[in-house]
């Protein structure tokens, strides 16, 4: 995946890493961007389509050739089954997040309610101090909805790392197969 | 003690074995084909060695006076052997004084397996006596590691710790074991490991990227090869030396590649790097095809990179896929073992002689020879030098030795001046640089190959990290020889302050003891020459003694080696002064 001359400029790029499960494997692949002085900007580690199989989904922002690098020395941990990268364009992606708002404001303030309806947000749970709201969505559309409450004063907030799938095909299935096939 | 095998023979073959997680490890340790191991005892690790004494006549432990001279001396056993090196250590200190050991044999891609005792499963994360987290300690220098927590365990993970540490591009695996595993009792049986869903050692070779690569050499002018370990663990001197021979290429070795083809072979142009030869580092920027092989561009090889070989057209044959184009853009990757790559290159491949070409090498190999290595062999000025000590090694060695070196100067020049007629004779510590290695290390190696002659050359400086290895020597009465070159400095550290501090010399001078005495306190011959006339007749000696030598030679104090790429600057710029 070579996008032609833009090898050294920093952008957005998406990591995908399918793995055994273990429980050091998660200190092995930090130490890989540690030891380069490269910040993981959100991690998410779950379960994937293949049982037993874990999917670790890592954001960076750094150059393609930075993320060419790390992806092979991650897929080098005896582990890993494969790792793919890919920019913003070849995935779909979301992130989600849950906002802690006091009850009050619910009625007091008018302009919440829009807040809850324009931003496509769900009520999770009302009680009588407080309500939460869950927003899943692109970064920008957490942040607009986070700059939009923050003033009515939001009591807690979280959002998740970056969930992603890839539009073409990871075939981790078939290499699995092949791997059965070969021995 | 009595093997799994003999004892189920003995028992009715139906009935399954329980033994102790302790006991299983030694079985699983004769399984691989171990024959010793070295190591240090203590308490989270004290069933592990109640095996060892019931199977002393199975399995040879080393006491080694410290846990990194065990893993060094499984280094150089590993090294010379080319088989799976194992050390063994306590849980806390005796784990943490593994680490040093470990880095080396990662960065060298050495195989090893240590294993660590560790405290029991329920007293994990309380801070217990002498526990440490090693497993996170030791992650980012293990090609893979784990903790073993049920004596169950025991077997698949022996299994798959030996399999990932011989495999593909070698390195060390750690294994921590919790000391109930090592009490509490399982059925054991052993199957080897074959393969890991996850793991894929060795990538298939494209015939594709083979052709590409034959097209270039064929068609090449002036090409040049650097060859590095890779040919040595992927056994394929004898393919490298067909594809120079039949392709007529100058070949030149990284400090790893050394011994790999004969020192004196007439296409063998030397070593490239810091302190390499003057022809192989200047002609790598006029090279047409550059064929790498089994090497890593290393930045000591490569200098600056901005600078390095981009005249050429670049050919990388290589096991480790992270490592292809990392530091240096390949036109054609040949992935793949080196000696498979090499047998599929080798008949697609037109015969040729570059006379003119080799002879550009020559021509620069004369040049050095006038500027530097005519005044480092035969000196005219009265102290001694760093190089004439390892040529008249050579010369009563006749070239067979196994030389283990150090850390410094004298590392550089034992590799620039030793000579070599046949693979892994030459054991340094390359990536890391790590001082204190060589002594442990010639103990492993003389070990791993006793009909073998195994020197030590090593500073004042480095000898002292790991000096109380003389302990193991002398209670296994191991008969390597010792050299100690010693200039009362930290020599290379010396040289670089002097070429860019302005001569501080910065904590760089040594006062030093009486070695001769500290030797001869373990009972080990030793002699110290101070004199040229003396120099002869004391290698002599050395060489004819059937016991441990140690051999102190007084060199020149401030003697620097020549050539050198200053750190960061070109190949091309490589200074002969
Ligand atoms: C463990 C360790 N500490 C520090 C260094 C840095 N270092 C590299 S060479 C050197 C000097 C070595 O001196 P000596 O062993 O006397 O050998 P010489 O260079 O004089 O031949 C030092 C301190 C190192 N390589 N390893």
């Amino acid at each position: 995946m070579d996008k032609g001359g833009g090898l050294m400029k920093k952008q957005w790029f998406t990591i995908s890493v399918y793995a055994e499960n273990n429980v050091g494997l998660l200190n092995r692949i930090s130490g890989i961007f540690l030891k380069r002085h490269i910040n993981i900007e959100s991690l998410n580690v779950s379960k994937s389509e293949i049982e037993h199989v874990s999917k670790f989904t890592i954001v960076v922002n750094t150059t393609e050739d930075w993320t060419r690098k790390i992806v092979q020395q991650i897929e080098k941990q005896v582990e890993v089954i494969k790792a793919f990268y890919h920019d913003d364009d070849e995935i779909i992606y979301q992130e989600s997040a849950l906002f802690k708002i006091a009850s009050h404001l619910l009625f007091d303030e008018r302009q919440i309610q829009n807040i809850i309806k324009e931003s496509n947000s769900q009520i999770v749970t009302v009680s009588r101090d407080f309500f939460v709201l869950a927003k899943t969505g692109r970064r920008h559309e957490i942040d607009e909805m986070h700059d939009a409450l923050e003033p009515y004063g939001i009591m807690q907030f979280v959002r998740s790392g970056r969930l992603a799938v890839s539009k073409v095909e990871m075939p981790i299935s078939t290499m699995l197969n092949n791997f059965q096939l070969d021995k | 003690m009595q093997t799994v095998k003999e004892k189920k023979k003995e028992a009715n073959s139906s009935t399954k074995i329980k033994i102790s997680g302790a006991e299983a490890i030694i079985h699983c340790l004769l399984a691989e084909g171990v024959e010793i191991l070295y190591g240090y005892p203590g308490g989270a690790i004290m069933p592990v060695y109640d095996e060892l004494y019931k199977f002393q006549d199975k399995l040879t432990h080393i006491l080694t006076r410290h846990e990194q001279g065990a893993t060094h001396a499984a280094q150089g056993y590993a090294r010379v052997t080319g088989r799976v090196g194992v050390a063994i250590a306590t849980s806390g200190p005796g784990a943490t004084n593994l680490i040093t050991g470990l880095a080396d044999a990662q960065i060298d891609s050495t195989p090893m397996v240590c294993i660590t005792g560790q405290v029991a499963r329920h007293l994990l994360g309380s801070d217990a006596f002498q526990e440490t987290d090693i497993i996170g300690i030791s992650t980012p220098v293990t090609k893979w590691n784990y903790q073993v927590t049920r004596a169950e365990e025991i077997p698949e993970i022996m299994a798959k710790a030996f399999y990932i540490a011989k495999s593909g591009r070698p390195g060390p695996v750690l294994i921590d074991i919790t000391k109930n595993a090592q009490f509490d009792e399982l059925e054991f049986s052993y199957e080897h490991c074959t393969g890991i869903r996850s793991y894929k050692p060795v990538p298939t070779p494209d015939e594709s990227a083979i052709d590409a690569a034959a097209k270039l050499i064929n068609s090449a002018k002036k090409p040049f090869i650097v060859f590095g370990q890779g040919v040595i663990l992927g056994h394929a001197e004898e393919e490298l030396k067909k594809l120079v021979e039949k392709a007529g290429i100058p070949a030149a070795w990284t400090i790893l590649g050394l011994s790999a083809m004969d020192s004196d072979h007439p296409l063998n142009v030397g070593m490239v790097g810091m302190h390499g030869n003057y022809g192989p580092n200047i002609l790598t920027n006029e090279c047409d095809v550059l064929i790498a092989i089994g090497m890593r561009f290393d930045d000591r090889v490569t200098g600056n990179l901005e600078t390095y070989a981009k005249q050429a057209k670049v050919i990388h044959f290589e096991i480790d896929p992270a490592e292809v184009n990392k530091n240096v853009k390949a036109d054609v990757a040949v992935l793949g073992n080196s000696k498979d790559t090499l047998n599929m290159l080798l008949p697609k491949i037109k015969e040729n002689n570059h006379e003119a070409w080799h002879n550009e090498f020559k021509e620069k190999y004369k040049i050095e020879f006038e500027a530097v290595i005519k005044e480092e062999l035969h000196p005219t000025k009265e102290g001694l030098t760093m190089a004439e000590v390892i040529n008249e090694i050579n010369n009563v060695s006749q070239h067979k030795a196994v030389i283990v070196s150090d850390v410094g100067q004298h590392q550089m020049i034992a590799c620039r001046y030793s000579k070599f007629k046949q693979s892994k004779s030459n054991i340094t510590s390359g990536g890391l640089g790590t001082m204190g290695f060589a002594l442990p290390a010639a103990i492993g190696a003389k070990m791993g190959a006793m009909d073998r002659e195994v020197i030590a050359i090593i500073g004042d400086g480095g000898y002292q990290m790991t000096i109380q290895e003389l302990g193991t020597i002398f209670q296994n009465k191991t008969p390597v020889k010792i050299v100690v070159l010693n200039n009362d400095h930290l020599g290379m550290v010396r040289q670089w302050q002097e070429l860019f501090f302005e001569s501080r010399y910065a904590s760089t001078v040594m006062s030093n003891p009486n070695f001769v005495k500290i030797a001869e306190g373990y009972e080990i011959k030793a002699k110290k020459v101070t004199e040229r006339k003396d120099l002869k007749s004391a290698v002599a000696e050395m060489l004819a003694s059937k016991d441990a030598y140690f051999l102190e030679v007084k060199v020149e104090k401030e003697d620097n080696v020549f050539p050198m790429i200053p750190s960061g600057a070109s190949v091309s710029d490589i200074r002969l002064k």
